[in-house]
């Protein structure tokens, strides 16, 4: 398998008044290309800010991340954040408006991309015409429409309910194997973790350094509404738990 | 329809009727009481005045033309006020939102001017600025413009975070955060402070008529009170009362028309 992204030694330092605070102490993955990595581990422990830097949107203190060549990054965020004075279709172009990407031929991508996942007929609606699960599916074109190689989950179904919640994730899981994306997504739930990925990082607490890497193989994988139900499923449930070792 | 919808509608139409009747009630009720005590010289009606003399005192001002000449006049210093007003603060806003250095050494002097009383500052705005149309302009600037600042800024502040953190995650620049998010999503906080922008540059334009002043609203009302003509002084309050509605109105209307998303 061919390898996208090398991050190495990652370490990150927040400087505060009382001093220096280490939120990521020592990581280092590679991603492969077509791969769904999930990254969990205890609230607080530096697993989004893992993902803003790798997004770019944070600076690491130290350590390198390397992305293949012509390859590039695209974020999705915990909440929708579509912007209510504009409609769908302007939404989902706003990132290629913001590069000055939108063409005529990425917008018939982003167009293309509203028909096949269903938004195509809101594409003039605004957002609060939309369910919570459509202004995320929403979101998820947005961002695909600049073309990313590999893109950074951070929760992004955390602010739905729990049966959107499951719908949403089958679906963003469906489109991102249909567009051949590579994913990294960062969440709390240990189902939607085994569900969906290839791979599951178990991160430490705060500072934060990799516990354990698990290898997700289901028998008759598909979809991870589907993948729940697995007879391996509550084997790795119960690996990934005891790893977290949550003391409330 | 059913019994009950039928029902539900004539108690709403009912309690609408009430509340308005009322209203005027209330209002004929004063006027009346107020006519009644004046004419049986109750109370003195050359300091009360009375609503037939105010009314006489109107028609006299119409007659002679005047009457539209002060609602103008200060009907035109509170329009450029709070045009200069809203676009000076906006600017001034932007630039405390961009720069949050230049916020923080600012903001204890804002917080400051901001709780002065600024008819204070009257008299030297006069030498400043000469006894004329522009030192009403700076009053009514000086009681607009700070509030407005803080309005816009606290509105730029209150950009959801997450959409800051989009646009960030796009490369946006400055100027695209500022048009493309932070001004659209602060558009309902900046259309409200504009109504209660209105309300003082009125205020503040009446505090400078009232200083430096040869026409206008206030100008009658503080020349009934020199001459002790209580009748112009009432007649300048309603011509103001019934300016300030129409006025506040107006921008409401705005207000309505613009913040539907």
């Amino acid at each position: 398998m061919n390898n996208i992204l090398n991050v190495q030694n990652i370490k990150k330092i927040y400087h505060t008044l009382d001093g220096e605070i280490e939120a990521i102490s020592n990581i280092s993955f590679d991603v492969n290309e077509g791969e769904f990595i999930s990254i969990v581990g205890p609230s607080g422990c530096g697993k989004s800010t893992l993902l803003s830097i790798l997004s770019g949107l944070e600076k690491k203190s130290f350590g390198n991340i390397q992305l293949k060549d012509n390859c590039s990054i695209g974020y999705m965020l915990q909440t929708d954040s579509l912007f209510p004075w504009l409609n769908i279709l302007e939404n989902a172009m706003l990132g290629l408006k913001i590069k000055k990407q939108d063409t005529k031929e990425n917008q018939d991508y982003v167009i293309s991309l509203l028909k096949t996942y269903g938004l195509w007929e809101f594409a003039y609606k605004y957002p609060n015409e939309l369910s919570g699960g459509m202004k995320q599916r929403c979101a998820l074109i947005r961002t695909l429409a600049l073309k990313p190689d590999i893109l950074l989950l951070d929760e992004p179904f955390s602010a739905l309910d729990y049966q959107s919640r499951l719908a949403v994730s089958d679906d963003v899981f469906r489109i991102l194997k249909q567009e051949k994306k590579t994913a990294i997504m960062v969440t709390h739930d240990l189902s939607e973790a085994i569900a969906m990925s290839d791979r599951i990082i178990v991160l430490s607490k705060r500072p934060c350094v990799i516990k354990n890497v698990y290898a997700i193989a289901l028998t008759q994988a598909s979809n991870p509404i589907e993948n729940r139900k697995a007879p391996e499923f509550s084997y790795y449930y119960d690996l990934l738990w005891k790893d977290l070792d949550v003391n409330v | 329809m059913s019994k009950e919808q039928k029902q539900f509608l004539k108690r709403y139409q009912r309690n609408k009727f009430i509340v308005l009747g009322s209203q005027i009630l209330i209002i004929i009720s004063f006027l009346l009481l107020w006519e009644y005590l004046a004419k049986y010289k109750i109370i003195n009606p050359f300091i009360f005045s009375s609503p037939s003399r105010i009314l006489e005192t109107l028609q006299t001002l119409y007659h002679s033309g005047d009457l539209f000449l002060h609602i103008f006049t200060t009907f035109y210093e509170t329009i450029l006020s709070f045009v200069l007003g809203i676009s000076l603060g906006f600017f001034i806003a932007i630039l405390l939102y961009e720069i949050p250095l230049f916020a923080k050494i600012i903001e204890p002097f804002l917080t400051m001017l901001n709780s002065l009383p600024k008819v204070a500052l009257g008299p030297i705005i006069i030498i400043w600025t000469g006894a004329n149309v522009k030192s009403i302009i700076v009053m009514a600037l000086l009681i607009n413009l700070i509030i407005s600042i803080l309005n816009f800024y606290n509105g730029f502040l209150g950009t959801d975070s997450n959409k800051l953190k989009l646009m960030k995650s796009f490369q946006a620049n400055k100027s695209q955060t500022l048009l493309k998010l932070v001004i659209p999503s602060s558009k309902n906080t900046i259309i409200s402070s504009l109504k209660l922008n209105i309300s003082m540059t009125l205020i503040g334009v009446i505090m400078g008529e009232f200083l430096v002043s040869k026409k206008g609203v206030g100008y009658l009302i503080i020349y009934g009170t020199q001459v002790f003509n209580l009748n112009l002084v009432m007649a300048g309050i309603i011509i103001l009362v019934v300016m300030s509605f129409l006025i506040y109105e107006c921008v409401a209307f705005i207000e309505k028309k613009l913040s539907t998303r």
